[in-house]
């Protein structure tokens, strides 16, 4: 089966600065592919290119199997949920909805027909007759979803369609997206830089950093299984220790911490003795006791606590150069009641520690 | 966004007893060099001439009935149109719509590319606009004049290059009066046009693109109707002074030329003049301006609701 999208070496530079350099991946039919990495990295720009907005530097694109490097932006059957929204100030819900059907010169009926269907998706039938000033950020989000999704693109280009709107409605219009893509089975390019809805709501996640793909994977993957430190980093919370590898048996090397401890961990790749490089351990994957645990575990003081309703950040130094950060949830008995000071023991979840080769 | 309502009311109710008192100044030169001295002429063009210029205090409609009617409302006869003054008239508005056409025809991409110029050239791309305006709109006319003679150098150039065999004979026609009007107004086009495209959203351009627009039609069903406001500013600016120029159509047009503001001009200049004709004519002018505002103001309003 061809790919929705298929990227090959594509790079974009302004002047001299190099925006994008040789980004390759493919993006399957029917995925709701997500575009994740902190602000500059360049996913609107990576937009920009498969929307025809501006010319690639180099390689090529092919959607659905086409060459479309050369072709105007009216001429892909692609459509964008832009950034700002981008509606037509000067136009109602309705005729912004309709603007792109009579581009594609519809006949009349099949034009007012599919207005009335988008309308009825996005729940705007009271607004059809409303211009855009006249709307909220949410109501306004969803007419621009309706307009990029009328005239049935093969591929929607997303572009942090939810960054302007409050947490709840965010979180609404999340399910939402997530609904509208499995019913209509359009490939979505969605783009953010909020970790959380790029888990919550992909088939798969490209994580960007600094113009290069750092790693592609479903949401499971990319968090138990960062490719390297930014990765790792950059999605969910974690705790970032140098340390060098002591012993390899397979896949799971012994690697030594600053302070002297060891620790198994999951390599990412192939590891050889004295190679240094991060230990990653995710804070709720790590346990606070007051005994000594069966099996492997770590000494340690409890310092400072954050409460977090459903769970409790503590931190714990481990010696002089080392402490880490465990999550634990709060639970109804006060057994394990912790004070700043106390001596304790902590341990990671099997397998849950990650070694990532620099 | 009740607190801000709420705020905002609390401080105009608290200026309310001063603002009047603020705005005082404002309403005097509004008054003293808009309202009093409409209101002379209104009252000018009921009065009866007197013979040297200047006017006699008896009350007459002769001034209106001078222009409109060529055998008197007050004769015995059944009256008739004199269409001479008509004719001026009419001819005026057809120079002025020409003019604002030229001007918007041109006046458009050029605003259009100032406003599209990386930001900080745009300030020059302005100002060599306005250089010729710093000169005299008199000196400017006649300048046009030499340019366009039949021993002008536009002519000379035409001649030279074999495009044509004899001159063009420009002068003293309708177009050199336009030509004139829009060279003496293209700025009060470019401006508001200029101000619109700058505060346009390209990424308004981008959409329709995404959404299968092809350029032109871009330009149309978007650019255009976004900045109109701009659009008919520009040409509010040309039309009106254009409709009352009496400089243009003196200088570079003839007897078959002759605009209202010529003849309201010689009423009043030297000691031919009629001041109640002169007045009577501008309050026609003046009623025509009034209605094409109007018809504006009523279509800024549908458009607002
Ligand atoms: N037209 C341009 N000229 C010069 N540099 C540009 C241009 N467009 C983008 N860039 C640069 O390219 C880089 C990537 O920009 P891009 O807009 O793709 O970032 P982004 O990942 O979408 O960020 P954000 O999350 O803030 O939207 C940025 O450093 C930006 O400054
Ligand atoms: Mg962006």
């Amino acid at each position: 089966m061809t790919a929705a999208i298929s990227l090959r070496d594509v790079r974009k530079t302004f002047g001299d600065f190099t925006a994008l350099k040789a980004v390759s991946f493919d993006i399957a039919d029917n995925e709701f592919f997500t575009l994740l990495g902190p602000s500059g990295c360049g996913k609107t720009t990576l937009l920009r290119l498969i929307a025809g907005f501006e010319g690639t530097t180099g390689g090529t694109i092919h959607l659905y199997g086409q060459e479309i490097e050369g072709l105007p932006p009216d001429r892909r059957p692609v459509n964008t949920v832009f950034q700002n929204y981008a509606l037509f100030p000067h136009m109602t819900v309705q005729e912004n909805i309709a603007f792109g059907l009579q581009m594609l010169k519809w006949p009349r009926a099949d034009i007012a027909a599919r207005v009335a269907e988008m309308v009825a998706m996005v729940r705007l039938g009271d607004f059809v007759h409303r211009k855009p000033a006249q709307m909220s950020g949410g109501q306004q989000q969803r007419v621009a979803l309706a307009r990029a999704m009328a005239p049935r693109p093969k591929v929607l280009l997303l572009d942090e369609p939810l960054s302007a709107l409050d947490l709840k409605l965010r979180q609404e219009m999340r399910s939402e997206l997530k609904r509208l893509q499995r019913e209509t089975g359009i490939t979505f390019i969605f783009v953010t830089h909020d970790q959380e809805e790029a888990l919550s709501m992909s088939d798969r996640i490209a994580v960007m950093s600094a113009g290069e793909v750092q790693q592609i994977g479903r949401p499971s993957e990319i968090y138990e299984h960062p490719a390297n430190r930014f990765v790792a980093d950059f999605i969910g919370e974690t705790n970032l220790i140098d340390a060098t590898v002591e012993a390899v048996e397979g896949q799971i090397v012994t690697c030594r911490l600053p302070d002297g401890e060891t620790v198994h961990a999951l390599a990412n790749r192939a590891a050889s003795k004295g190679q240094s490089g991060t230990l990653s351990i995710r804070p709720e994957r790590l346990t606070i006791t007051r005994d000594p645990p069966p099996g492997e575990s770590l000494k340690g003081v409890l310092g400072a606590s954050t409460y977090l309703g459903t769970d409790t950040h503590y931190e714990v130094r481990l010696g002089p150069n080392l402490s880490l950060t465990a999550r634990m949830q709060n639970a109804e008995d006060a057994a394990l009641r912790l004070d700043e000071g106390d001596p304790v023991h902590v341990s990671i979840v099997a397998g849950a520690a990650r070694f990532l080769v620099t | 966004m009740a607190a801000g309502t709420g705020s905002g009311r609390t401080v105009s109710a608290t200026f309310r007893p001063i603002r009047g008192w603020l705005l005082l100044p404002s309403w005097a030169i509004i008054g003293f060099f808009m309202v009093i001295p409409v209101l002379l002429m209104l009252v000018y063009s009921f009065l009866t001439k007197e013979f040297r210029g200047g006017v006699i205090w008896e009350p007459t409609l002769a001034a209106y009935d001078q222009f409109l009617f060529d055998r008197g409302l007050f004769g015995d006869e059944p009256p008739t149109i004199e269409w001479a003054y008509i004719t001026i008239f009419i001819r005026s508005i057809l120079q002025a719509t020409g003019a604002t056409l030229l001007c918007l025809l041109i006046g458009f991409p050029t605003a259009f590319f100032i406003a599209t110029r990386p930001a900080h050239t745009r300030a020059i791309w302005l100002f060599l606009i306005t250089i010729p305006y710093w000169v005299n709109l008199l000196i400017r006319t006649v300048s046009v004049r030499f340019l366009i003679r039949d021993n002008g150098p536009l002519n000379d150039f035409l001649l030279a290059l074999g495009l044509v065999d004899q001159p063009l004979g420009l002068i003293n026609t309708n177009f050199a009066v336009q030509l004139g009007l829009f060279y003496s107004y293209l700025p009060f086009m470019v401006l508001p046009i200029y101000a619109a495209v700058e505060r346009y959203n390209f990424a308004f351009s981008e959409a329709a693109s995404d959404l299968y627009a092809p350029k032109w039609t871009i330009l149309r069903r978007i650019v255009i109707p976004v900045v109109k406001p701009g659009i008919i500013a520009g040409c509010i600016l040309v039309f009106v002074p254009s409709l009352g120029a009496f400089l243009a159509p003196d200088l570079l047009g003839g007897a078959k030329t002759y605009m209202i503001g010529s003849l309201i001009e010689e009423q009043f200049k030297g000691n031919a003049g009629n001041w109640p004709f002169g007045a009577a004519a501008s309050m026609i002018l003046l009623s025509m301006v009034l209605v094409v505002l109007l018809f504006y103001a009523r279509g800024q309003s549908r458009e607002g609701a």
